[in-house]
């Protein structure tokens, strides 16, 4: 073998391990990730972990009961306003819209999507905690909502543009006007695809602590309605593992391991919708 | 094939303005008016123009065919029958367009449709059951009648009734490729339009298939007038009463059906069915 050869092989061989390395350490970087979280939060994971209140200051033990019921909460009033928003620009850019409106609408979600989350607690600040003079769910939800709206508006988009031009004639072609052909048979099409992209959106926003912080606060307690300060996940993981207390630095743990654990059955659950749809399409 | 042809000869059509043909078939003359009237259609596709100066007369309850080489504008002109063309952007058309004697170009178009249905190259069904499907014009227009007796009316016009009445609730893309047409054409039938029309039905189907659609077409006659695109001549001369030959966006000959394939009028319509070009 000439030099020139055995060079070109040890080059080769090389950079093969280099790119397989740095593929290795980017899942690592997952799995450590993971099995941290699982390390530290299993130990203080317990029944009543789930089913208690946060025990009193100094006292160890009690659970994040009211932060999984406040999370839902925020979310159910962040997909109201999320959900309508999105999809329904969704719908205008992908059928209506004429290419300059539709890229205007299209960058500014790229825009939006791009703003940093903290922003958007300030802003939620500005025009709902504000006016309101105290923090409340209806505060979180808004600051939650709005980063839905560019997630839902792209990715279901792309979903409606998929479904294919022959559905549509189909439809017109019986007599349907051009709205009650995207209510009964365009949107209906793409359901599996915009059902994933508002759960997708949905598990993105539920890990969101900064525009939580001074919206919606948090509190130790069940809170009575939605226009009061609220419990959520990635607030109490917050507050507690920047606590001096042993007890809850486990306790932060444990939330963790839960909201991740809730974010990935969210994403499997959509990968199967998804797939189910697609197999279905063939 | 059609663009092989234009290519070679591309002023041939053009320099001879075929305006003069509004050979109506003899069988029409005889009967009333005819169900739909296409008088001097000239259409564009943004600059290009597809169609010169058609002048067509369809027939009450007859099949009338159109054939000609790829890219003639028989497509075109059968999607102008029930304005289909609108939902291409920068289209435009002169002429007129009547049916039972009225404008359709000034009429509500959901309503137009509803009148002059169409089944499409590829079977098109929709993402829901095969009653879902065949219901879905009957729901959209606020049918009063009873939704199951007419889509068990419809799935039996279309000769389908039987493959289905078991699995009238599952999903259409169970069905085979030849079951979705025929899903297609009762979905188009249960509003009970007057007039069919259908574009290349056959094309994306199998010879067993295909012969059943034929089939399909004369017992249609008797409820609804068709108007069918066809790229095999063999089809044409099968199932309609007369048919319409078209050249690069000219009508050429307009004739009943065995006079066309027999005693062509026209020597480019006797190059064409001879098989000299296309």
């Amino acid at each position: 073998m000439s030099i020139r050869m055995i060079w070109r092989k040890t080059l080769s061989f090389v950079m093969l391990s280099l790119t397989g390395l740095c593929a290795l350490l980017t899942v690592s970087v997952l799995v450590a990730v993971l099995g941290y979280l699982a390390w530290n939060g299993a130990t203080a994971l317990h029944w009543t972990f789930f089913t208690n209140l946060p025990a009193p200051v100094g006292e160890t033990g009690g659970g994040i009961a009211n932060a999984m019921v406040g999370s839902a909460k925020l979310l159910l009033i962040a997909a109201v306003i999320g959900v309508p928003l999105g999809l329904l620009g969704a719908v205008y850019v992908a059928e209506f819209a004429s290419p300059t409106p539709a890229f205007v609408v299209r960058y500014s979600a790229d825009l939006l999507n791009g703003v940093p989350s903290i922003v958007m607690g300030i802003f939620a600040y500005t025009v709902v905690v504000l006016p309101m003079h105290h923090f409340s769910a209806y505060a979180g939800g808004f600051a939650l909502g709005v980063m839905m709206v560019p997630i839902i508006l792209r990715s279901s988009e792309e979903f409606l543009r998929t479904v294919p031009r022959s559905l549509r004639e189909g439809a017109m072609a019986v007599g349907a006007s051009k709205w009650r052909t995207i209510a009964t048979v365009v949107v209906p099409a793409a359901s599996g695809g915009i059902l994933t992209a508002i759960l997708l959106s949905l598990s993105r926003v539920a890990g969101e602590t900064a525009p939580l912080l001074f919206t919606a606060f948090g509190n130790r307690f069940w809170s009575h309605g939605l226009n009061e300060p609220i419990a959520s996940l990635p607030v109490v993981i917050y507050t507690y593992a920047i606590s001096p207390y042993d007890d809850w630095h486990r306790q932060a743990w444990a939330a963790g391991l839960v909201l991740l654990g809730l974010v990935l059955v969210t994403n499997l659950l959509c990968r199967t919708v998804l797939s189910r749809q697609s197999a279905q399409r063939r | 094939m059609g663009t092989s042809f234009s290519s070679a000869k591309p002023v041939m059509a053009k320099e001879t303005p075929v305006t003069t043909v509004t050979i109506a078939p003899k069988e029409t003359a005889a009967n009333a008016a005819p169900r739909m009237a296409v008088k001097n259609l000239n259409f564009y596709y943004g600059k290009s123009q597809a169609l010169f100066h058609v002048n067509l007369e369809i027939a009450t309850n007859k099949v009338t065919a159109l054939i000609g080489p790829s890219g003639c504008g028989k497509s075109t002109l059968l999607r102008t029958l029930n304005r289909m063309h609108e939902t291409i952007s920068h289209t435009r058309i002169e002429g007129d367009i009547l049916l039972d004697g009225k404008d359709i170009l000034s009429q509500d178009v959901t309503r137009l449709r509803r009148r002059v249905g169409m089944v499409f190259q590829r079977p098109n069904p929709f993402p829901k059951s095969i009653f879902d499907n065949v219901a879905y014009g009957l729901r959209i227009n606020g049918y009063k009648g009873t939704l199951k007796e007419q889509v068990e009316k419809s799935l039996h016009r279309a000769a389908l009734w039987e493959e289905v009445k078991d699995r009238l609730h599952k999903s259409a893309y169970g069905l085979s490729g030849g079951q979705q047409q025929r899903l297609c054409i009762a979905r188009a039938l249960a509003v009970d339009p007057e007039v069919l029309l259908l574009d290349e039905p056959c094309s994306a189907l199998d010879p067993v298939s295909t012969a059943k659609i034929e089939e399909l077409l004369f017992q249609l006659k008797d409820v609804c007038t068709i108007v069918i695109v066809t790229h095999n001549m063999q089809q044409a001369a099968r199932v309609s009463d007369s048919t319409a030959f078209m050249l690069t966006g000219d009508l050429i000959e307009f004739n009943p059906t065995p006079q066309l394939f027999t005693t062509p009028t026209d020597p480019r319509t006797e190059a064409y069915i001879t098989g000299r070009f296309g």
